[in-house]
């Protein structure tokens, strides 16, 4: 079964159309339109903003389960968890919301962000650690429960609005948009595959027991809580887990590849609405 | 504390329903943790839905009810504004309530 | 054993648990010692019943009886889960005077999965989400005038609900 996926996999890979416009410059506006015609082309039926819910968007089976599930969704107690956490100040006095535009509500869309300062990308998650360090709290673990509760908060505050990614003119912010590319793009762990192998060359296909999700708006339903872990988890969580399931050594969360190939995706996603939290299988 | 319990119960016409979702972690006595020992099972054992002083709805249930569970019944007779009173107790003797508005 | 009969042992546990319960909770949620005690009472648990392995041990525990299949109980489960921790089921009946719905889970390690009584007044459907430990049939019991209703389903599951 496994072997049957991967000739299929090198037999499209062979006859695949490129997803960026050329070899080594990086053209993020024509990527973009490569990327986005790529799915609407290959799934005709889909609705563009369906994309988003990820295995839902390919799968009927699924999508009537889901539809259930999230009738009363079990990360709501996640959304009350995270609202009650922003609200509340630090030792200090000050809140979360002093260290965000809109005091943080409504503003998940437009993260990941480049920070010109420090020449890196940042993400929401590393972006509430750097709030709760400025104002002499620990940071919070990156893969779930605290750090997932007030993600999930924002991404709620934030649902239906589009992705909205900047790429600006700096170099640095170019190269971190080229770097998270190529590691999408790039075959990993002893199973030898690339983010792409699944999520380009196989969505709505499956992998062993489970349907794979299009990489088109892939970030859109961070955080999630999976029926699989019985709880929320962050992007981080899921990034290292998917390394693991290619037998991959998973990268601390939040490296800078994470955080690189984070910003690619959702540059990816711009105008697509944030559905978080998810709930997924 | 929060609560556990996260009720909807919506009236419509003649009828009210209720959909609730519990923050509960259903352990079933099956599983075993990271370090190789079973977690023991601890699990909601009854849920009640009174309303006007009537139980209008009891669920008894048993290890195999999903973590964070939830449960959607109807009944006839609530009216927007009324109390509905949700308990629970568990294997462990562990408890909570809340009254909720009907929508 | 039918569960009535079960009263005083059940009486015994109950006053047991309770009292582990006050230690463990202190003072509830409720301030006062009569508002601690919740409305749900753990008498009320049919412990044999969730003992049981197979459907008919299950249902005598349960009612005392054994059921037929029905077309009039509908029992709306997918054709595969999406992952077994979390599997949606609906049970809808048009029977008459429905007192009780119960759900089976055959290869489930004990057979009753849920259990609930629906009063005077209660519409005859509820749905809830089960966890299944594999593929397994999925039986819909219904309590109706006295006699015991069933509808049966396959739910192919291809990550266990238990963990693993």
């Amino acid at each position: 079964m496994l072997r049957k996926m991967l000739i299929a996999v090198a037999v499209v890979a062979g006859t695949a159309q490129p997803l960026f416009a050329a070899e080594h410059a990086s053209d993020p506006k024509a990527d973009f339109k490569a990327f986005r015609d790529y799915f609407t082309n290959r799934f005709p039926k889909v609705a563009l903003d369906d994309f988003v819910n990820g295995p839902y968007s390919m799968d009927e089976g699924l999508r009537k389960q889901w539809k259930a599930i999230d009738e009363f969704p079990p990360y709501e107690f996640a959304v009350e968890k995270g609202k009650d956490m922003f609200a509340t100040p630090f030792k200090n006095g000050k809140t979360y919301g002093e260290c965000f535009a809109n005091k943080g509500v409504g503003i998940r869309q437009t993260y990941p962000q480049f920070d010109t300062k420090s020449g890196q990308v940042i993400t929401l998650d590393v972006a509430l650690n750097q709030c709760r360090e400025a104002n002499g709290e620990k940071p919070f673990d990156y893969s779930k429960d605290d750090m997932a509760a007030l993600t999930a908060y924002m991404a709620f505050t934030s649902r239906g609005k589009a992705m909205d990614i900047k790429i600006p003119g700096d170099p640095r912010a170019l190269a971190a948009y080229t770097k998270g590319k190529e590691y999408f793009y790039t075959r990993r762990g002893q199973l030898n595959f690339s983010c792409a192998s699944c999520h380009v060359q196989n969505p709505g296909n499956h992998i062993r027991t489970e349907v794979l999700a299009p990489a088109l708006g892939i970030m859109n339903a961070m955080p999630i809580y999976r029926s699989a872990w019985g709880g929320m988890g962050t992007t981080s969580r899921r990034l290292r887990s998917c390394n693991s399931q290619v037998r991959a050594a998973p990268l601390p969360a939040e490296s800078e590849e994470y955080r690189d190939v984070e910003y690619y995706l959702s540059y990816m996603a711009n105008g697509l609405p944030i559905s978080g939290p998810g709930a997924r299988p | 504390m929060a609560s556990t319990i996260r009720v909807r119960a919506i009236a419509s016409g003649e009828t009210t329903q209720v959909q609730s979702l519990i923050s509960h972690p259903m352990d079933s006595g099956f599983v075993k943790d990271s370090k190789g020992q079973i977690i023991p099972p601890h699990h909601i054992e009854v849920v009640e839905f009174e309303h006007a002083g009537k139980v209008v709805f009891t669920c008894l249930w048993g290890p195999a009810v999903s973590k964070d569970p939830y449960v959607k019944f109807s009944f006839k007779g609530g009216k927007k504004g009324d109390d509905l009173k949700v308990s629970w107790v568990d294997n462990k003797g562990q408890s909570d309530s809340q009254v909720a508005k009907i929508q | 054993m039918n569960e009535v009969s079960d009263a005083p042992d059940q009486m015994r546990r109950t006053i047991l648990k309770s009292a582990v319960g006050f230690a463990a909770l202190g003072l509830a949620a409720g301030g006062s010692l009569t508002s601690a005690h919740a409305a749900a009472d753990a008498k009320a648990w049919p412990e044999s019943a969730f003992k049981q392995k197979n459907e008919a041990d299950a249902l005598k525990a349960l009612y005392g009886k054994a059921g037929e299949a029905s077309d009039k109980v509908n029992l709306d489960a997918p054709e595969i889960a999406e992952n077994g921790a979390v599997v949606p089921i609906a049970i809808a009946t048009t029977l008459p005077n429905v007192t009780g719905i119960s759900i089976l889970v055959l290869e489930n390690p004990y057979t009753l999965a849920a259990a609930y009584k629906i009063p005077e007044g209660t519409e005859p459907s509820v749905a809830s989400r089960l966890k299944m430990a594999k593929t397994s049939k999925v039986v819909a019991v219904v309590e109706s005038g006295g006699k015991l209703y069933t509808a049966t389903k396959e739910v192919k599951v291809t990550v266990g609900g238990c963990g693993g």
